[in-house]
């Protein structure tokens, strides 16, 4: 591996893999290395993306100001009623506070808040500095919430604690503090929990639709376009269906040992997931519904026909290019990968922040030899990594977007900063059509490294 | 109606802040430290600070912007981060190649207590630290100030950790620029440069964060002030301090530790505040001003004259930074526009006094905030509306829901571009406001102006 020399910390050599030079071995799910210039977050950063699309909760960050400033409407989560989750809410914790102890000013927050809002629950955010003073978050909220008579959750979301996973894990624990205090009478037996979708730009709105249509009908949303009373009745579902297994996986699995409700994991992403997705709900009811499993076939049908021939176009202007992905959960590189296939695209580096030993297994038996695979990679390597594979495409977050750009690279935001939704069946276009504008760009003509190439290619000529 | 959860009656608030007018210190360390050549920011505690700080940064200025972090974990959090500490200093050098990194601290290492400098000591004992290169740090607790505050201290660290007196003084002129874009840093260095005036700016984001494609990816770009120039800092003839809360520790430290002396203004925005910046360099300096100074003074001047009509009168409401408010502010009134609601999420008493000050003559009540937040600014503006928004992006949810024009000034502004390029300090700079100004204003008239009051020529 003497491409890596340079850009590789000797300690992260076991978190980079090349498909076909070496049996599969990979290290991950470990901390990242001091020093590094890590993609990562952290725990209060995983809690919060997770819970703050409750739209009908104040979400409260016991901290210093930072950390609800950075994390203000953070996600474009959207809500079809209440809105109270995009305002920032903060007891913006002072020197005084820190010696002095939290706690008097959280309860005058919270009081405050709900006295104005009229909220139906409150979630109450733990941060490194509360974990380290000692604040007792939860006798605070047991003590206002018997006082306004509604839930007041504590997150225990310490930063320090672990990764963003910890933090889904936090939020996970929050959330079913509601499961199964809410009234289930009368609840249809072909009814489903959504798990794991954000609505980022309106995408729960299309996923709920196709379920619909398949005449299934959504208890809860979880937790894009969210409820508390929703989630209080969630446990009245005959099935969880979970989208991005590490943020709420921890749910479904709580919700099994103590409900017993089954869950399926789905992706929206790429036509073959989704379609795959409503297959397997369909498959789960076809018992109580035999007609359930045609439904849903003719709704893949008339969404496709909609679909291919508009995705031929696209596919043929982009066969041959190559992409490279880093996401933050690996559950999203599947479906990327197979999504770039049916553009006729190869995905030449796949990575992500929090993979698992099982994600990036299955990322290496999905990809094709010579695809680089990296857990917890970091700016040097990247850029390091799409100039040898000379990409077309980069698919990343906010903190890779200029990486790309600086490098005269195409880009295409699949996280917070998506902008159209892409999920579902007119996702899979979306994404067609933002993949085409981006790589087919005329502007990466300007590009000094493209310049250089071709004034080279024509001295070789 | 993104805040329609905002209801118009204020009642007091006193343990919670509601969108906050301001971010915590880390931040403003981290920015200035990118001020510096070669320099590789640091932040000691956990992973999501760092990441936070990077992500707001590059949104701001849509630039990579690299950083370590400690990546704190529950032991570090227990036994303290010097473990971390010293095999991120070691890890950094062997593999990042920076020329400094510059350590700011968070709340979480600042509680347990970390004492950076002894753990600098450390590494270096450990021969992590390769000779000519250098570990630097500023406390930057998140509880108290703002990054402003944190921006403050880093730069002071400058001060602290490279100025050195030689005996011999130069005529070189220091200046601290102050919070402000790589875009203002350049034009303040260009005014300086065109007066004649041999000069050192730290920091100086400009071709670092606004540095340009060239196809490659840089890990330090070619900006920044060099080390050895702010070892000679503590030569120069004079310190130029512009925005009290940003620059004066700095300036002061050389003042004590060089003997250098320091004159603190405020930022150089709008006609007056720039004159007392060209007269107090030249004076400095000991330079004259030329002409090309003049001619950029007067195409401010005349734009003013030209279009006077349409600012007066005109309630503006603020959000921002205590610095920028302040010569903003004072740039505003001297035009005739009336600042009616002001806020900072900064706390500070000095500042609300001096606002005061300002806008002693504006015919109307003035709203001042600090510390503030947007909820309160929006309460107000619901109560007393105005003509005009200026402030950062998030002041876009307001201007949304109320209908009222918005001009981006300030950090951060996360949907637009040009701040990095273009200034808003010196003559140039307030013309480009005073653009931005009327463009905003007579836009929103061309659009609600009755028929009969449409005009062509305005």
């Amino acid at each position: 591996m003497s491409h890596d020399a340079h850009s590789i910390f000797e300690e992260r050599k076991d978190q980079v893999l090349r498909k076909g030079e070496k049996p599969y071995r990979m290290t991950c799910d470990k901390d990242s290395l001091a020093g590094a210039v890590s993609q990562r977050a952290c725990v209060f950063c995983g809690s919060r993306v997770v819970l703050y699309p409750i739209a009908d909760a104040v979400h409260l960050v016991h901290g210093p100001i930072g950390c609800a400033a950075y994390t203000w409407d953070i996600r474009g989560a959207l809500s079809s009623g209440p809105e109270l989750h995009r305002l920032s809410f903060s007891t913006d914790l002072q020197e005084k506070d820190v010696i002095f102890g939290g706690e008097e000013k959280l309860t005058k927050a919270l009081v405050e808040l709900i006295d104005r809002h009229d909220p139906k629950a409150a979630f109450v955010y733990s941060t490194c500095i509360v974990g380290i003073i000692g604040d007792d978050l939860e006798a605070v909220c047991r003590k206002v919430a018997r006082e306004k008579n509604i839930p007041v959750i504590p997150v225990q979301s310490e930063g320090f604690k672990g990764n963003k996973r910890a933090g889904y894990h936090a939020a996970c624990k929050a959330m079913f503090q509601l499961v199964g205090t809410g009234d289930i009478q009368g609840l249809s037996p072909l009814s489903i929990n959504i798990l794991g979708d954000f609505n980022l730009a309106g995408e729960i709105w299309i996923i709920r639709e196709y379920f619909q249509r398949m005449g299934i009908r959504v208890i809860a949303n979880i937790t894009g376009d969210g409820r508390v009373d929703d989630l209080r009745r969630a446990h009245g579902a005959a099935l969880n269906v979970v989208q991005c297994a590490g943020s709420t996986m921890d749910l479904a699995q709580m919700m099994e040992e103590k409900f017993g409700i089954p869950s399926l994991r789905v992706s929206y992403f790429g036509v073959e997931d989704m379609a795959e997705s409503l297959y397997s709900v369909a498959r789960f009811f076809e018992n109580h519904d035999p007609q359930i499993m045609e439904r849903t076939r003719q709704l893949v049908r008339d969404e496709l026909s909609i679909l291919y021939p508009r995705l031929q176009e696209y596919r043929k202007a982009l066969t041959g290019k190559k992409a490279a992905i880093y996401v933050g959960g690996a559950f999203k590189a599947f479906s990327l990968v197979k999504a770039f296939r049916l553009l006729g695209m190869s995905v030449v580096l796949v990575g992500s922040q929090t993979g698992t030993e099982q994600d990036y297994r299955e990322l290496h038996e999905i990809t094709d030899d010579g695809t680089i695979i990296v857990d917890d990679s970091n700016p040097l390597e990247l850029s390091s990594f799409l100039k040898e594979k000379d990409v077309d495409i980069f698919v990343g977050g906010v903190k890779e977007r200029p990486i790309a750009y600086k490098l005269g690279v195409g880009f295409c935001d699949h996280n917070h900063e998506r902008k159209e939704p892409l999920e579902g069946f007119i996702g899979m276009l979306n994404f067609a059509r933002e993949v085409h504008t981006s790589v087919m760009s005329p502007v990466w003509r300007f590009v000094p490294r493209r310049t250089r190439a071709l004034g080279a290619a024509g001295l070789m000529g | 109606m993104l805040l329609r959860h905002t209801p118009s009656e204020i009642k007091e608030r006193k343990a919670l802040n509601v969108n906050p007018a301001k971010t915590c210190q880390p931040i403003g360390a981290m920015y200035a430290a990118l001020g510096i050549h070669g320099c590789l920011p640091h932040s000691h505690g956990s992973q999501g600070c760092c990441a936070y700080h990077r992500s707001t940064l590059t949104r701001h200025y849509k630039e990579p912007v690299l950083a370590g972090t400690s990546s704190f974990t529950e032991g570090a959090s227990v036994f303290g981060g010097q473990a971390n500490l010293v095999q991120a200093i070691d890890n950094m050098f062997t593999v990042y190649n920076p020329e400094v990194i510059a350590v700011h601290t968070t709340c979480l290492s600042e509680t347990i207590g970390d004492d950076i400098p002894q753990i600098a000591r450390k590494a270096e004992a450990d021969g992590k630290i390769p000779k000519g290169r250098f570990v630097i740090h500023a406390s930057t607790p998140s509880y108290v100030g703002s990054h402003v505050t944190g921006f403050s201290s880093m730069t002071k660290s400058m001060v602290d950790y490279f100025a050195r007196f030689s005996g011999k003084r130069t005529d070189t002129i220091n200046i601290i620029p102050g919070y402000v874009e790589p875009s203002d840093m350049e034009e303040i260095k260009r005014l300086a440069a065109e007066m004649g005036v041999k000069n050192i700016m730290f920091p100086d984001t400009s071709n670092v964060m606004n540095s340009p494609q060239t196809g490659r990816f840089e890990m330090y770009p070619r900006g920044g002030v060099t080390v050895e120039a702010l070892a000679r800092t503590g030569d120069s003839s004079g310190t130029l301090a512009l925005g009290k809360l940003a620059s004066s520790a700095a300036a002061r430290a050389l003042d004590i530790k060089c003997k250098v002396p320091c004159e603190i203004l405020d930022l150089p925005i709008g006609l007056n505040n720039t004159d007392l910046f060209i007269d107090a360099l030249r004076k400095m300096a000991g330079v004259s001003v030329p002409e090309s100074v003049n001619v950029d003074r007067g195409r401010l001047l005349d734009i003013i004259t030209d279009m006077h009509q349409y600012f007066y009168g005109k309630k503006v409401g603020l959000v921002g930074d205590p610095d920028h408010l302040v010569a903003l502010t004072e740039f505003l009134v001297s035009i005739d526009m009336w600042p009616v609601h002001i806020v900072t999420g900064t706390p500070g008493k000095a500042f609300e006094k001096r606002i005061r000050e300002i806008t002693r003559e504006v015919p109307h009540e003035v709203n001042v905030g600090a510390p503030g937040d947007m909820f309160l600014f929006h309460q107000w503006v619901k109560n007393e509306p105005v003509d005009l928004l200026m402030g950062n992006t998030y002041l876009k949810y307001i201007a949304r829901d109320e209908d009222i024009p918005l001009v981006r000034f300030g950090f951060p502004i996360l949907d637009r571009v040009g701040h990095s390029y273009f200034p808003t300090v010196g003559y140039r700079g307030g013309m480009r406001l005073l653009e931005k100004i009327l463009d905003a204003l007579l836009d929103r008239k061309d659009r609600d102006d009755p028929e009969e009051g449409f005009e062509l020529v305005m």
